[in-house]
């Protein structure tokens, strides 16, 4: 039998290679060929079943077989009324989970009236400063039906807070509302950058809201450990793999530090991954990330729940991806990294609009991207056998070598005495802006192709018609905030957030003091301002 | 002009936290260069200003991703003027559509670049385009 360095030297080298770079997207090397020497793996210990230890092939035993991931569109934008509106629209297009999207001062933890709200308000999402708002965002969706993913992480807790207490006023019980809060704050100061305080009290409120959620909101993912900023912040693949697994590991040894049991937490943990243009890395990705955080959380937290051991991941296409050149060919690429997304196994998924790089999508960019989803789950015929891809020589050697090096940079960071350490070195950081730096020029030099950008290029006008974000909105809302803090009880407001600060200080668990507040009417500036006082305020470090 | 290398400030003003472009720039220019002083996330159009004034730059280059470029640029051009830095060059990039990137132009914009830009362009749009303040 022709071992494959033999086939390597005596035939492959008799043929020949185009003059290109076989790298994938992150440019990790590629052979030509791979074969089952190339698979060290074990079947019974590294691949199994799905549904079985260590997950690689599937968190679920029946997998798309027994339930189609959530096709879950990202939306808001304007005044909380619009937003509602976009998201019926949503659910009457057959979407069945809602996710939303907050604007930068609502993310940021200001009110709309805040000077540094100034033109930002309801642009770039729906604006949300108190518990009304976010009753008007979800009016007529009743929150035990629909579940809801919230796209917010250093305002996190008085969003969820205000998103119970619509639920009460619904006559719901909190603990038949599910839904996700993003909150993840580690991935904020590595990547995303929207924060309020530094690191350690970050991830204290974090945690509080890990525990509160436990015992309180238990159908609700309090933190969604993600991957997706990183890597649209310009890391590789191994890296968005690396740091996001170390992220969770923070959170899970913070909670367990603080006396919590893994499993009584830990089954509500679920993951974000980015889906980008490298279809066989991606796939190689996601699938390694559920065989690494099963051995976690079994070997390193003792584990038993099987559902500690699962990562359950949403996923998105990789917005970065997109070009406002050529539009259109956004179609392509997003359905090409759904269909990535979909073969990696995801329980959850976003389809970008082809328009999203110009502007907030329109109706008709959202609809292609909700049907590109369906004509996956309905029309190819990927969902009818599990993990397809499983047992390619070529996928179980990728997977193999991306949880190698994504274990190489781990094992850096504990090294470093964990994320938060790191993070305070700026070593997530630099490593993804050096990774970003070398994309951009592989791009420039044409080593890497973007088609419709650095080859096969047109002069071109381009087409799209964008959403536009009506000026008056941002009035408005200032105007609705303003009349909320006239007409509110004040004193009663005053004392709730008294005791929110109180509970910074003592260490009690925010959260209930949170929801308090806001059942009174304190808006999501007001309690921010309360933890830049009693924690300080993150100055960005600005690594370069 | 050989003998002074020129000072550029790469600012990103608003709340977003989207600084890849804005590190890739600076290091571009960095590497093209330049005397780049990064500001840092999270900037108000005062703090830039002032940064400005600090920094004694010849140029700025503003990357905004939020929408808010209507708003942050004549802002940021205002207090240049009102601290007498109306000299100082003004770049900037992000998502701009073409309606908005004319209107920034004719209120005294020098360029606007928008996704797709290359670095090496835009390292030869500044070397061509912004002279030193003396």
């Amino acid at each position: 039998m022709t071992t494959k360095q033999e086939w390597l030297e005596q035939t492959y080298s008799r043929g020949k290679e185009r003059p290109t770079r076989f790298t994938t997207l992150s440019d990790m090397p590629v052979d030509p060929l791979y074969t089952p020497e190339d698979v060290k793996n074990n079947f019974a210990r590294d691949i199994g079943y799905p549904g079985e230890y260590p997950y690689t092939r599937g968190v679920y035993e029946s997998m798309y077989r027994g339930r189609l991931w959530t096709m879950r569109q990202f939306a808001g934008f304007g005044l909380a009324e619009e937003t509602n509106a976009r998201f019926h629209f949503l659910l009457a297009q057959g979407q069945d989970g809602l996710s939303t999207a907050f604007d930068m001062p609502t993310l940021m933890g200001y009110d709309a009236d805040s000077e540094r709200a100034m033109g930002e308000v309801g642009r770039e999402g729906v604006s949300v400063s108190s518990a009304q708002d976010m009753a008007r965002l979800f009016d007529r969706i009743p929150l035990d039906k629909v579940s809801t993913s919230m796209t917010v992480n250093c305002s996190a807790s008085v969003l969820l807070a205000a998103y119970l207490v619509v639920a009460e006023r619904q006559g719901v019980p909190w603990e038949a509302v599910s839904g996700t809060i993003q909150n993840d704050m580690l991935k904020e100061f590595i990547a995303q950058k929207e924060w309020i305080c530094p690191p350690a009290p970050s991830l204290r409120i974090v945690t509080d809201m890990v525990e509160f959620c436990a015992k309180k909101a238990p159908r609700f993912h309090a933190v969604s450990i993600s991957g997706y900023h990183i890597r649209e912040a310009g890391s590789t693949a191994v890296q968005e793999l690396a740091f996001t697994i170390a992220d969770g590991l923070c959170y899970v040894q913070d909670a367990v530090a603080r006396g919590m049991n893994v499993d009584d937490f830990a089954p509500r943990l679920s993951f974000f991954w980015d889906l980008h243009n490298d279809f066989l890395e991606e796939i190689a990705k996601l699938r390694a990330g559920r065989r690494m955080w099963a051995r976690f959380m079994k070997e390193r937290f003792g584990a038993k729940n099987p559902r500690s051991l699962m990562l359950r991941t949403h996923a998105q296409t990789a917005g970065v991806s997109l070009t406002a050149q050529q539009p259109m060919n956004n179609v392509v690429r997003v359905a090409i990294q759904a269909l990535a997304g979909v073969l990696g196994g995801v329980q959850s998924l976003h389809t970008n609009s082809m328009d999203e790089t110009l502007a907030l999508p329109t109706e008709q960019a959202v609809m292609v991207a909700l049907r590109t989803q369906q004509i996956i789950a309905e029309e190819t015929g990927v969902t009818n056998t599990i993990d397809p891809f499983g047992g390619s020589y070529a996928i179980e050697a990728l997977t193999d070598k991306m949880e190698a090096e994504a274990l190489e940079y781990i094992r850096k960071i504990d090294e470093m005495g964990g994320m938060l350490k790191a993070i305070d070195r700026g070593y997530p950081q630099l490593e993804i802006a050096e990774a970003a730096f070398n994309y951009q020029r592989q791009l420039e030099q044409g080593i890497k192709t973007v088609v419709g950008v650095n080859k096969y290029s047109v002069p071109e006008e381009i087409p799209i018609e964008t959403l536009k974000i009506n000026h008056e909105l941002e009035e408005r809302q200032i105007q609705r905030v303003r009349k909320l803090k006239r007409e509110r009880n004040s004193v009663a407001v005053k004392e709730a957030l008294k005791r929110v600060a109180e509970a910074c200080r003592s260490g009690e668990n925010l959260m209930d003091p949170i929801c308090e507040a806001v059942r009174r009417d304190a808006t999501v500036g007001e309690i921010s301002d309360i933890y830049r006082a009693e924690f300080g305020v993150y100055k960005d470090p600005g690594w370069v | 002009m050989a003998d002074k290398r020129l000072r550029i400030l790469v600012a990103k003003p608003g709340l977003d936290g989207h600084d890849r472009g804005a590190k890739i720039i600076a290091r571009a220019l960095r590497d093209g260069g330049f005397e780049v002083i990064y500001t840092g996330l999270h900037q108000t159009p005062e703090m830039i200003a002032e940064a400005a004034v600090q920094e004694d730059v010849d140029a700025i280059g503003l990357s905004i991703l939020s929408g808010a470029h209507m708003t942050l640029f004549p802002e940021v051009m205002r207090l240049l003027k009102e601290k007498g830095l109306d000299d100082v060059a003004i770049f900037g990039g992000g998502i701009i559509p073409d309606e908005d990137s004319a209107k920034l132009k004719a209120a005294g914009v020098k360029e606007i670049f928008t996704p797709g830009a290359s670095t090496e362009d835009i390292v030869k749009w500044v070397h061509e385009n912004v002279h030193p303040r003396d």
